[in-house]
């Protein structure tokens, strides 16, 4: 078997793959199977096992490797750590010595590490032709140990029909595989052809098993140098068959900054340098404020009135949402900020009914026409314009809203040509009128106070009973 | 106040020595205002009790990966698109699959859900295409016109307007209707992979990340790039906005994820650890802010104490990368997608009490305003 050196494909002295979002991922899986083989610095000791006549080198248990990831990456769960152990097998870093499926359990079942020549991040991708001499050569050996699986029997009874004209060239490469092999000396042989073996596990994986080699095809494209000539396993020249991946054409080239680009960038960092920051201590405690005022209302958190549906099959909760009659704690939340109120349709009504009781529901309605505005297909947007002026920003208009002349102004310039954003503006004018205004006025007023304390006209003592029986079995199921 | 650089004579190396100085002055001005950090201010915060978080559907029916999913405004339907060509509409509730649109193209990475729930199951999905004229959403229609794969999709409040994000570097604002571009945002200088609307009533602004590792915040209005982050290290793969809208998180390659807030303009939190080396791929907030949701490549969700920085709690379940994770509109459950091809619904069981308990609660208004809660646990 060719032990040849690393992949030679990238041009120029930067290996373009370096910073990939997979070669990241294989950078601190290596940097973790080197420090766990360092037996002088921490590792776990890799030692060689008698078992029956034969001994076993070059090996680990699995239980040592968990307790060394649970040691030295901080990780409390035995169970993390099997699932990063096992990641970092199926990855194609340790495998177990007897299975082809790479996963990794705590107890005694001994593992090997790869050697760094099939390491993934040489971007490995084997042809077909290197698997048919692959499986090929496992029938020429006459060893237990190296009879083939019942699928890998499949894979190359399929590959023996695919390459049916080439397969006098497939036998005599295996041939000489074989040959090669033979020279080696036992034990190393024995740990060649185990991770020979894990190599293949990864690349054409058992059945129902993960392929680890998919990439995000969203990142495929930015390959720097897809027409790489792909390295053949056993050393067979390519023989020019192989196509670039069609998702490599046309990878945009990185573009030149220009003089534009830094510029724009200097613009950008002057507007920057203009802005008036608040101290982290002071976002903090706005975020902390938030997070705790709304955590109540939050399902992960805190329980819900009557239950979560998902809970409980009872859907009572949605229904409740849907209707106009709010629950006490929704009205609360209209009283966190204007901003909630009027995201809450039910919250909006009432303001609306508020105000109109008042006499003064135009802003309000402005305020809601304009956001509608906002959303309406591009054709409608010059008639409606003109429709949202008539009705409440012309001499005369019928819902006249009380604009400063600085906005009415800009907003009937904007209308000479309208636009979706004509009337923000006016709009934000108005939000900021309704805050500090009425909104005030509602959150003291009688139909919010009567709902937020749940009074109601009728004498009639209400019970509202809820029964949240929980299943015993649900509840044991999730304690553990 | 530094000189415009337009004078001529200007050249590249002048201006980027001018660019590099700005940068390090406003480095300096920000860290002036960073006088704390957000888990040590956090410390007077409540712990939270054990999160207790189980799945307890799992969907089934899509052929290959499941890259993309979202959820209906009525709090219990989800879309979900596939790298098998489908995208299927589930009742997660009852696990009914509603319906089945088989797409001519197979790499749909991304789907959203009108807004408008009830008079049709609408739905746009915006597919990926490898030649560039053939970008398509359901029912036929042509939407957004991007030169590269759209990578991310979201309707503005209403299935009126549509924001795109795309491999081509750029953003865009849509006209559903006539297809016509509303406005473009340029300012990335890879793949933009995410984007996430600002969630208040008055905002008009979006954040987007990409592979060039910046997370920029823009003005839908002027297309002006307004704030840009720059602290991962690697590709980001997801942006969400923290419930109020003055803050977001993002989830990235470099197997953290960040938490930024506007007013203070900087990364006020990293959520990391040793043990989590695969990259993120996608982040959603609970409805209080409190916890984040981040699925990962390796398979697990992680989720994070937003304001104490730690994690609270792992879930496992997924046999493949997690592609996806959206809370519901209610903040009542979790749904995930992954490469696993099968989608996941998953809620928190524990509301403060690891105890098993049976509680009937007893609620009396009168209207002498007197409210009484009686609470019995046994």
């Amino acid at each position: 078997m060719a032990e040849g050196s690393k992949d030679q494909g990238g041009t120029g002295t930067a290996d373009p793959e370096e910073d990939s979002p997979n070669m990241i991922v294989y950078r601190k899986i290596e940097d973790i199977v080197t420090r766990i083989q360092d037996e002088k610095a921490g590792g776990v000791a890799i030692r060689t096992v008698k078992s029956f006549l034969s001994k076993i080198p070059s090996v680990v248990s699995g239980a040592d490797i968990v307790q060394w990831l649970m040691k030295n990456l901080s990780i409390e769960d035995p169970a993390e750590a099997i699932h990063l152990g096992s990641l970092i097998a199926a990855h194609g870093y340790i495998f177990p010595i007897s299975d082809h499926v790479l996963t990794l359990k705590d107890d005694g079942t001994l593992y090997r590490f790869q050697s760094p020549y099939f390491w993934p991040s040489n971007c490995w991708e084997p042809e077909n032709t290197d698997y048919a001499i692959y499986l090929c050569k496992r029938t020429m050996q006459n060893k237990a140990r190296l009879e083939l699986a019942d699928y890998e029997a499949e894979n190359l009874a399929r590959l023996q029909r695919a390459f049916a004209r080439k397969w006098e060239f497939i036998f005599m490469q295996a041939e000489a595989q074989v040959k090669i092999d033979r020279k080696k000396d036992k034990a190393e042989r024995k740990i060649l052809d185990s991770q020979e073996r894990a190599f293949w596990d990864v690349h054409r994986p058992v059945p129902g098993c993960v392929n680890t080699t998919e990439m995000d095809i969203r990142k495929c494209r930015r390959e720097k140098n897809p027409h790489r000539v792909k390295k053949s396993v056993y050393g067979v020249p390519d023989d020019g068959q192989s196509q670039p991946s069609p998702v490599h054409i046309g990878s945009q080239p990185t573009r030149k900054t220009t003089k534009e680009d830094v510029q724009k960038e200097i613009t950008f960092l002057n507007i920057q340098l203009d802005r008036h920051c608040m101290k982290v201590s002071k976002v903090a405690d706005s975020l902390m404020t938030y997070t705790e005022q709304f955590m109540e209302y939050d399902p992960f958190v805190s329980a819900v009135e009557p239950s979560n549906p998902w809970i409980s099959d009872d859907t009572t909760f949605w229904d409740l949402e849907a209707s106009r009659e709010p629950t006490q704690q929704r009205v609360k939340k209209w009283g966190f900020s204007l901003d909630e109120a009027l995201k809450d349709p039910a919250g909006r009504d009432q303001f609306l009914k508020f105000l109109e009781s008042e006499f003064s529901s135009e802003n309000l309605r402005f305020w809601l026409a304009v956001q509608d505005f906002k959303r309406r297909p591009l054709h409608e947007v010059p008639s409606r314009a003109q429709e949202i002026w008539q009705e409440f920003l012309a001499e005369g208009a019928p819902s006249s809203i009380n604009l400063d002349s600085h906005s009415y102004e800009r907003t009937s310039q904007n209308l000479k040509d309208p636009g979706r954003y004509s009337y923000e503006d006016a709009q934000e004018h108005i939000f900021k009128l309704m805050k500090s205004d009425s909104y005030a006025r509602f959150l003291r007023s009688n139909i919010y106070q009567d709902l937020l304390l749940a009074r109601k006209k009728s004498p009639i003592c209400k019970c509202f009973v809820s029964f949240q029986v929980w299943d015993i079995k649900e509840c044991i199921n999730a304690k553990e | 106040m530094a000189c415009q650089g337009l004078q001529k004579g200007e050249t590249l190396e002048s201006l980027k020595r001018e660019s590099e100085t700005l940068k390090k002055k406003l480095e300096e001005e920000r860290n002036k205002l960073n006088d704390v950090e957000l888990h040590q201010v956090a410390e007077k915060v409540e712990v939270l009790s054990a999160l207790s978080i189980k799945t307890r559907r799992v969907l089934k029916g899509h052929g290959n990966k499941v890259l993309c999913m979202d959820w209906c405004k009525d709090k219990r339907r989800m879309v979900s698109s596939s790298q098998d060509g489908k995208v299927i509409v589930w009742d997660a509730f009852t696990l009914n699959k509603e319906h089945g649109v088989p797409l001519p193209c197979t790499w749909v990475l991304a789907c959203a859900y009108a807004p408008l729930s009830g008079l049709d199951n609408k739905c746009s999905v915006i597919p990926l295409s490898l030649d560039k004229n053939e970008n398509l959403a359901a029912k036929k229609k042509s939407v957004a016109m991007h030169t590269n794969y759209v990578s991310g999709c979201s309707f503005t409040n209403s299935d009126m307007q549509l924001l795109t994000s795309s491999g081509d570097g750029t953003c865009a604002l849509w006209d559903v209707e006539s297809g016509q571009l509303l406005q473009s945002f340029h300012g990335h200088t890879a793949d933009v992979l995410s984007l996430d609307l600002a969630p208040s009533e008055t905002g008009n602004t979006f954040v987007s990340g990409g592979c060039d590792m910046k997370a920029n915040v823009w003005d839908m209005r002027s297309g002006q790039n307004i704030q840009s982050f720059e602290s991962h290290e690697s590709d980001i793969n997801c942006v969400k906005y923290y419930p109020s809208g003055d803050a977001f998180a993002s989830a990235s390659d470099d197997a953290t994820c960040r938490f930024y807030d506007l007013r203070a303009d900087r990364e006020v939190a990293v959520y990391q650890k040793d043990s989590i080396i695969f990259g993120a791929s996608t982040c959603d907030f609970s409805l209080s802010g409190r916890l984040l949701f981040a699925g990962y490549n390796d398979y697990t969700i992680n989720v994070w104490d937003v304001l104490k920085g730690t994690r609270a709690t792992i879930l496992f379940g997924h046999e493949n990368r997690v592609s996806r994770v959206r809370v519901s509109p209610d903040g009542t459950a979790l749904g995930s997608a992954s490469w696993d091809s099968t989608l996941r619904v998953s809620w928190s069981f524990s509301t403060g009490s690891n105890y098993i308990f049976r509680f009937i609660k007893l609620l009396f208004w009168v209207n002498s305003r007197l409210v009484l809660e009686f609470t019995v646990a046994f």
